[in-house]
């Protein structure tokens, strides 16, 4: 009898977990890794989040496109990237009232980028800037006013690229006095020289680890394409790492979340969405022990601590969404030759 | 059934699983990958078909050509001097240090394998750095005047791959000489040999095959690394590996990376194939 109950009792006690193995699988970029991030989702819904971290758009979408249907039920994706993945048939539509959008940062709901043929795909989570981040014990804050002084010389040697071809050739175009908007194959021609230029004056292209390390080792004291999302999280440490957004202008990124076609699962990916973009979910996403970014709901303000919105600069916003543009959203063919172009000045 | 036809089953079924799992987890994916090299990339979708395009690409465009030179060059620097600071080390665990001490100076020489290889790529990086230790310690004792770039150059590479593969081929040259029967240096010492003739002429042609089988690995595993010239490296030129993943990771162009993937193959067995008459595995 004691054999039997135990046996029954291990029965239950191994069975357990997975009775409670209700299971949300994540595409996602390294901020909402963060197990302090999900937890309050888990144990609201009592689920798990299972995450996998991806960079770049190009490889979330090959990710998809090697998955099966079901495998994911939602993902982060770059706002402007959000029409490519529609087009080729992986995102599911938004169920209305996921986004608390009249709490928004007007200038990042990006209605354009996540609505498809009047159908929302996604809704902007976080948000930042692609631009000059520096180190101001080493680098005059004066001379980082203006793109020019990459080129000039002055800092030969002590610069970093971060390495993703979109916002560093935005930000050439911009010294070029190229829009980002403009930026097509035609166009990218008058930025070679620019980029070969940009390249022969740094020491390093590096991904947001190795920048990292550079400029808070001071291996180098300027990042091209660094903003708070590099700096902020070294701030503790490091408060002489800044950033700024020179005359020029710079560059905004906008990341959103989507649910994935063919999830089992849309009501919970819906809820975790709805999680994310309440103020506390904003709140502890901006602070991710990864990278820091602006929320996109303002209403996080009432979560951050006074520190926390200093960091991220919550009162310079209305300033820096009027100075700042998005990313170029290339078609496939000016894609290619902006990568072909970027490769190129990685082996030059 | 013979006893000759036995044996000649057993062989076989012996010899099965390793066959199965070389033909499963080797030669059908390998395949998969050959054929993929052959589609291309149209826009945004992989077009399935036979097409050289790719290869065509690698041979002429500059910047993926330069891959290839790049790869090659670091390999053979670094398989160079990992073998000329291997065998020495090799030697002298064999020969010189007390035989109550090699236990602790082979763990000592193991001690970094135990370290993730990704940390200790970052170390490297923190170490040379300008404000490392090394040049720390260079422009203290006044040997450089102010720092210089070792950190995101093609020396940060050679050095960080350097250090991990000498230990490696000590392990493999080591082996080599503990196998050799003393009295060959004995015999030719009697015919008047010198200490160093000896090494020169006997021992060194003997351990040959340990090195060669040492040096295949190193030269296997370099050019296909990642890691270190992504961390070490700054970008400033990119390898076969970091090629590869430039198009998996940015371009979604799997056929590219799968040409790419099936020419880092070629250069493999063209090594192979060079080193292969020296090449004796089965004595390590």
């Amino acid at each position: 009898m004691l054999k039997q109950g135990c046996a029954i009792t291990a029965l239950v006690v191994g069975c357990a977990p997975a009775l409670q193995a209700e299971e949300l699988n994540a595409l996602i970029w390294c901020d909402h890794a963060d197990p302090a991030f999900l937890a309050p989702f888990e144990e609201a819904h009592d689920v798990r989040v299972n995450v996998k971290e991806y960079e770049g758009t190009a490889a979330g979408l090959t990710l998809l496109e090697q998955s099966r249907p079901g495998d994911w039920d939602v993902m982060v994706i770059d706002a402007v990237d959000v029409g490519r993945a529609v087009e080729r048939g992986f995102l599911a539509p938004l169920p209305e009232g996921v986004a608390p959008l009249d709490d928004y940062f007007d200038e990042v709901r990006l209605t354009d980028h996540v609505t498809v043929e009047g159908t929302t795909y996604a809704a902007v989570e976080k948000f930042g800037y692609n631009t000059i981040a520096f180190n101001k014990a080493a680098v005059s804050a004066e001379d980082m006013t203006s793109l020019k002084a990459l080129w000039s010389g002055k800092y030969d040697g002590r610069i970093a690229i971060y390495d993703y071809y979109l916002p560093v050739l935005g930000i050439a175009g911009l010294a070029e006095g190229v829009a980002t908007a403009d930026l097509d194959a035609g166009s990218l021609e008058s930025l070679r020289a620019p980029l070969m230029g940009l390249k022969a004056a740094s020491k390093q292209v590096s991904d947001v680890v190795a920048s990292q390390t550079a400029l808070a080792t001071g291996e180098v004291d300027i990042l091209v394409g660094g903003g708070e999302w590099l700096t902020a999280v070294l701030h503790e440490e490091n408060p002489d790492l800044d950033w700024i957004i020179p005359e020029e202008g710079g560059l905004l990124w906008a990341q959103s979340l989507a649910i994935v076609e063919g999830s089992e699962k849309p009501e919970l990916a819906a809820e975790f969405i709805k999680y994310v973009l309440s103020p506390e979910g904003q709140a502890g996403l901006a602070t991710s022990s990864c990278y820091w970014g602006m929320p996109a709901n303002k209403a996080a303000g009432d979560v951050l601590s006074d520190a926390q919105k200093a960091v991220l600069r919550w009162d310079d916003q209305a300033d820096y969404l009027a100075r700042a543009q998005l990313y170029p959203v290339p078609d496939a063919e000016t894609d290619a030759a902006m990568q072909d172009l970027w490769t190129e000045m990685l082996q030059n | 059934m013979s006893i000759e036809r036995r044996e000649k089953w057993q062989g076989a079924a012996l010899v099965a699983p390793a066959l199965l799992w070389t033909l499963v987890f080797f030669a059908v994916p390998f395949a998969g990958m050959a054929l993929m090299s052959l589609a291309h990339l149209d826009g945004r979708e992989i077009v399935q078909g036979f097409d050289l395009g790719n290869y065509l690409k690698i041979f002429t465009e500059p910047a993926l050509r330069r891959g290839i030179s790049v790869s090659l060059e670091i390999t053979a620097l670094v398989t160079v001097l990992s073998v000329l600071l291997a065998w020495p080390l090799a030697w002298i665990i064999a020969t010189v240090v007390p035989a109550r001490w090699r236990r602790l100076v082979l763990l000592l020489a193991v001690l970094p394998f135990w370290t993730s290889y990704v940390v200790r790529s970052y170390s490297w990086a923190l170490v040379l750095g300008e404000k490392g230790v090394v040049m720390n310690a260079l422009v203290g004792i006044g040997l450089l005047a102010e720092p210089v770039q070792i950190m995101a150059t093609r020396a940060a590479t050679v050095i960080g791959f350097v250090h991990f593969f000498v230990m490696l081929l000590t392990l493999t040259i080591y082996s080599n000489l503990v196998q050799l029967s003393p009295n060959y240096a004995r015999a030719a010492q009697d015919l008047g040999a010198s200490r160093w003739q000896v090494i020169w002429h006997v021992i060194l042609p003997l351990t040959l095959p340990g090195v060669m089988t040492g040096a295949f690995l190193t030269f296997v595993l370099c050019i296909g690394d990642y890691i270190t010239p992504q961390i070490l490296g700054g970008n400033n030129e990119l390898s076969l590996p970091q090629l590869i993943m430039l198009q998996l990771g940015r371009r979604g162009d799997y056929p590219m990376a799968s040409a790419l993937s099936v020419v880092l193959m070629a250069i493999v067995t063209l090594a192979y194939v060079a080193s292969a008459r020296w090449l004796k595995m089965e004595r390590m």
